[in-house]
């Protein structure tokens, strides 16, 4: 699978998932965040199809939900997700210099979401609850505790000499 | 009276005996932070070790048990031996090893893995003489860190389901609302509703579907409570849900949890499985005529679905916008059926007033505001962790007493209280009870329990910008005063940090501030003003010195800052001058240099290149 172009969405695996949400409206949530997980963001022919295939949807209420809710990308996110917490505890202990030094080294500019070679993406996020050990980042559901600008370079320089 | 088929009483003695058998208990944290900081790992690494258990001589075996998060954070990854009436601290892998051979096998404490006090600097071994637990109160989070979370058995043991199963036999849903009226029991998500009357109200509509619904979408930065009680002890609030339906004449439940919260989600899950299969939950709980289904709802990263009717339109599927109230959820909720909603840690309280009776809880906490509250301490102070400890325990109290003061030596300024919703507190305020009416008083609110502690490096301002940021983000969008009030506010505010604010931007906030307040459809946009106002409140001066002095009094907003070389520090090296980008550094040889403002971008690159430390930013 080729990481940032556009896929080919199945709709044989979206039915999948619809049906073992019951296709039914109250589960919109959890179908688009399975669709996510297989694709690492919603493609917009997901969104149409899921719209036209449950009953009392549309793609338009569908795309609704999807770009309401932060946790939906409407472009492919990288092979590692990089979440720098921003909430207060973060905040008051400099998350942005940790941040600073992230875009510094994936050379990603303010606002960009994923880095030119597709591997990784950058969002900051408001509380991940792990307050006690600010500021933190999550790569990929991994929690790195008390981050400074040259502790997440060493990180960064592990998981690119694992791409090489 | 209702016979169930369960002796509960029976079940806890057998569980109990199960954990005798365990030997020698070993208890890992492997909540969130502490697996951040290696504990599974150390688990790993006990285990391996533990598998020769002849060469113990006190017990015929060692269990390591992953227990959730023990509240102390900062000092993760802690390793307790209850029996050995010792607490590690700051485990790691190659620790473990030392603390088998040299404690477990050879009766001797590890000395540097304690504790070591602040203030005294001695080594403290037992877990209730560090100040940080010694202060507290812990009920509702009693049993986290001391009970493995994935056993049902351990849970069972320390008293789970007995409450349920009392209420069950005595059959009486009005007497279990009483029991709950009668304790002051007030809601702990953030409004402080007495939760009593609020099962009162949605009782009232009895006969057909209702929902109970638990409010686990924690999302005030800062705050990590419910997140602990969820992965620490989540059978406690899959209890007090059930004792809710059962109150309310429910039959089926939902837990919203945040998506950031993938092992509360993971714990719950195993929890709800494990109570099914000893009919604790789903169809005839204990053989009696009382069902409950209890299903998980993820959330998708949005601030505004902690607030009730957003959550509820979450759940159904939709955008998290919340519904003008009246009807209330109790009468029109989820579905358009009455529902309770209540958030973890009230839910989590409840099983322990059922057991230990109203009277018990309505003993702690001051006049109006009963029991105990959980705090999430942290920012600028020694100890950061969770923390509970009775309603109307002082500011000064959990700050220095349990915080152990501020890092570094620096100056106690500010506490954040209730998140983006909430107010700052200041120095005058240290000997303040902390209970929901004292708190709105004073201009802030309890909220969910965060508490963000700043020192004298702080700068109030961009800590308001900070929040309004935060609110503006997450406004949903429906109602005006909400969605254009708070990018207004935040604009004026990334004004005046910027250094280009007017005296007259002062009032006009104020203004903005009330108009949100007053016109906003849900508690997001009521609130979303409290740090802007609290702060103009208390540190006026601070705003003042942005807008006509120019400066950042906390050193903190770059643009209000100015890089100058002290003369007398200065040997004239010409290292600035030649490292300076824009050429802003002037100066002969060997004389002391000097900083062209006009020029300068405040890179401070010549900050870094100074061997004599003669440049400084004020």
């Amino acid at each position: 699978m080729s990481i940032g172009t556009s896929h080919k969405i199945s709709t044989e695996k979206l039915d999948e998932i619809m049906a073992k949400y019951e296709y039914k409206k109250s589960n919109l949530i959890a179908i688009l965040q399975k669709v996510q997980e297989e694709y690492r963001y919603l493609p917009e022919e997901a969104i149409i199809y899921i719209g036209t295939k449950i009953e009392g949807l549309s793609p338009a209420t569908v795309l609704g939900v999807a770009t309401f809710y932060a946790q939906f990308s409407l472009e492919p996110k990288g092979k590692f997700e990089i979440k720098v917490c921003d909430g207060t505890a973060c905040h008051v202990r400099g998350s942005m210099p940790v941040l600073n030094a992230i875009r510094q080294k994936l050379e990603m500019k303010e606002g960009q979401l994923t880095s030119e070679n597709g591997l990784f993406s950058l969002e900051t996020v408001s509380c991940l609850g792990a307050c006690g050990l600010a500021p933190v980042v999550v790569i990929n559901d991994k929690v790195y505790p008390q981050m400074t600008s040259d502790a997440i370079n060493i990180v960064l320089d592990t998981l690119l000499k694992e791409e090489e | 009276m209702e016979k169930t088929s369960i002796n509960i009483k029976e079940e806890q003695k057998k569980a109990q005996e199960q954990i005798k058998k365990q030997g020698l208990r070993v208890l890992v944290c492997a909540g969130t932070g502490c697996v951040a900081n290696g504990s599974l790992g150390v688990i790993e690494r006990f285990k391996e070790l533990g598998a020769d258990v002849s060469v113990l001589t006190d017990y015929d075996k060692m269990t390591i048990v992953p227990t959730g998060c023990h509240g102390f954070c900062e000092q993760g990854v802690l390793v307790i031996i209850p029996d050995k009436h010792v607490t590690y601290v700051k485990v790691r892998y190659k620790d473990v090893e030392e603390i088998y051979e040299t404690h477990i096998r050879g009766g001797k404490p590890v000395e540097r893995l304690l504790y070591t006090d602040p203030k005294t600097n001695e080594h403290i071994h037992k877990n209730e003489e560090i100040n940080f637990y010694a202060k507290q109160t812990r009920t509702a989070l009693a049993n986290c860190g001391n009970i493995n979370a994935e056993c049902i058995d351990e849970a069972i043991a320390v008293r789970g389901y007995e409450a349920l199963a009392n209420v069950l036999e005595a059959n009486n849903p009005e007497a279990v609302i009483e029991e709950i009226e009668k304790s002051g029991l007030r809601g702990r998500g953030g409004g402080g509703f007495p939760t009593g009357r609020k099962w009162r109200f949605t009782a009232a509509n009895r006969g057909g579907k209702s929902y109970v619904v638990c409010n686990g979408d924690e999302g005030d930065p800062g705050a990590f409570m419910d997140r602990s009680i969820m992965e620490g002890d989540p059978h406690k609030l899959l209890e007090g849900m059930a004792i809710a339906a059962f109150a309310i004449g429910a039959d089926e439940g939902y837990i919203y949890v945040r998506a950031e919260y993938p092992l509360a989600i993971k714990r719950l899950r195993k929890a709800i499985n494990d109570a099914e299969e000893r009919n604790f939950l789903g169809k005839n709980i204990m053989g009696t005529d009382f069902s409950f289904t209890i299903h998980i709802k993820e959330g998708a990263g949005a601030f505004v679905c902690g607030e009730e009717t957003a959550l509820i339109a979450s759940i159904e599927g939709e955008r998290g916008m919340p519904r003008p109230k009246p009807p209330f959820p109790a009468n029109k909720g989820l579905f358009g059926r009455p529902t309770l909603i209540n958030n973890v840690e009230t839910l989590a309280n409840v099983p322990l007033i059922i057991l230990n009776g109203a009277e018990w809880f309505a003993k702690m906490g001051t006049e109006t505001s009963k029991g105990t509250k959980t705090f999430a301490l942290t920012g600028e102070v020694n100890n950061t962790g969770l923390i509970e400890v009775p309603m109307g325990t002082t500011l000064r109290q959990i700050i220095f007493d349990i915080g152990g003061g501020i890092r570094g030596g620096k100056k106690f300024k500010a506490v954040q209280i209730g998140g983006p919703s909430g107010g700052c507190l200041t120095e005058e305020h240290l000997d303040l009870p902390m209970d929901y009416d004292s708190l709105i008083k004073a201009g802030a609110m309890v909220g969910s329990g965060g508490l963000v502690v700043m020192a004298e490096d702080t700068c109030m301002v961009e800590v308001a910008r900070f929040f309004m940021n935060f609110t503006k983000n997450e406004s949903c969008g429906k109602c005006v005063p909400c969605r254009e009030g708070t990018k207004n506010m935040l604009k004026i505010l990334e004004k005046i940090v910027q250094g280009k604010g007017e005296l007259s931007d002062l009032d006009l906030l104020e203004e903005l501030a009330h108009s949100v307040k007053e016109g906003s459809l849900c508690g997001l946009g009521k609130t979303a003003p409290n740090p802007v106002l609290s702060t103009l409140k208390y540190f006026r001066d601070e705003y003042i010195a942005h807008i006509v002095d120019k400066k950042c009094p906390a050193g903190v907003c770059t643009a209000l800052k100015t890089v100058v070389i002290d003369e007398e520090k200065c040997k004239g090296c010409t290292k600035c001058a030649r490292t300076c980008p824009v050429g802003a550094i002037e100066g002969t040889v060997k004389q002391p240099h000097h900083i062209n403002q006009e020029k300068c971008i405040k890179c401070e690159a010549c900050l870094k290149s100074c061997p004599f430390k003669a440049i400084e930013l004020k």
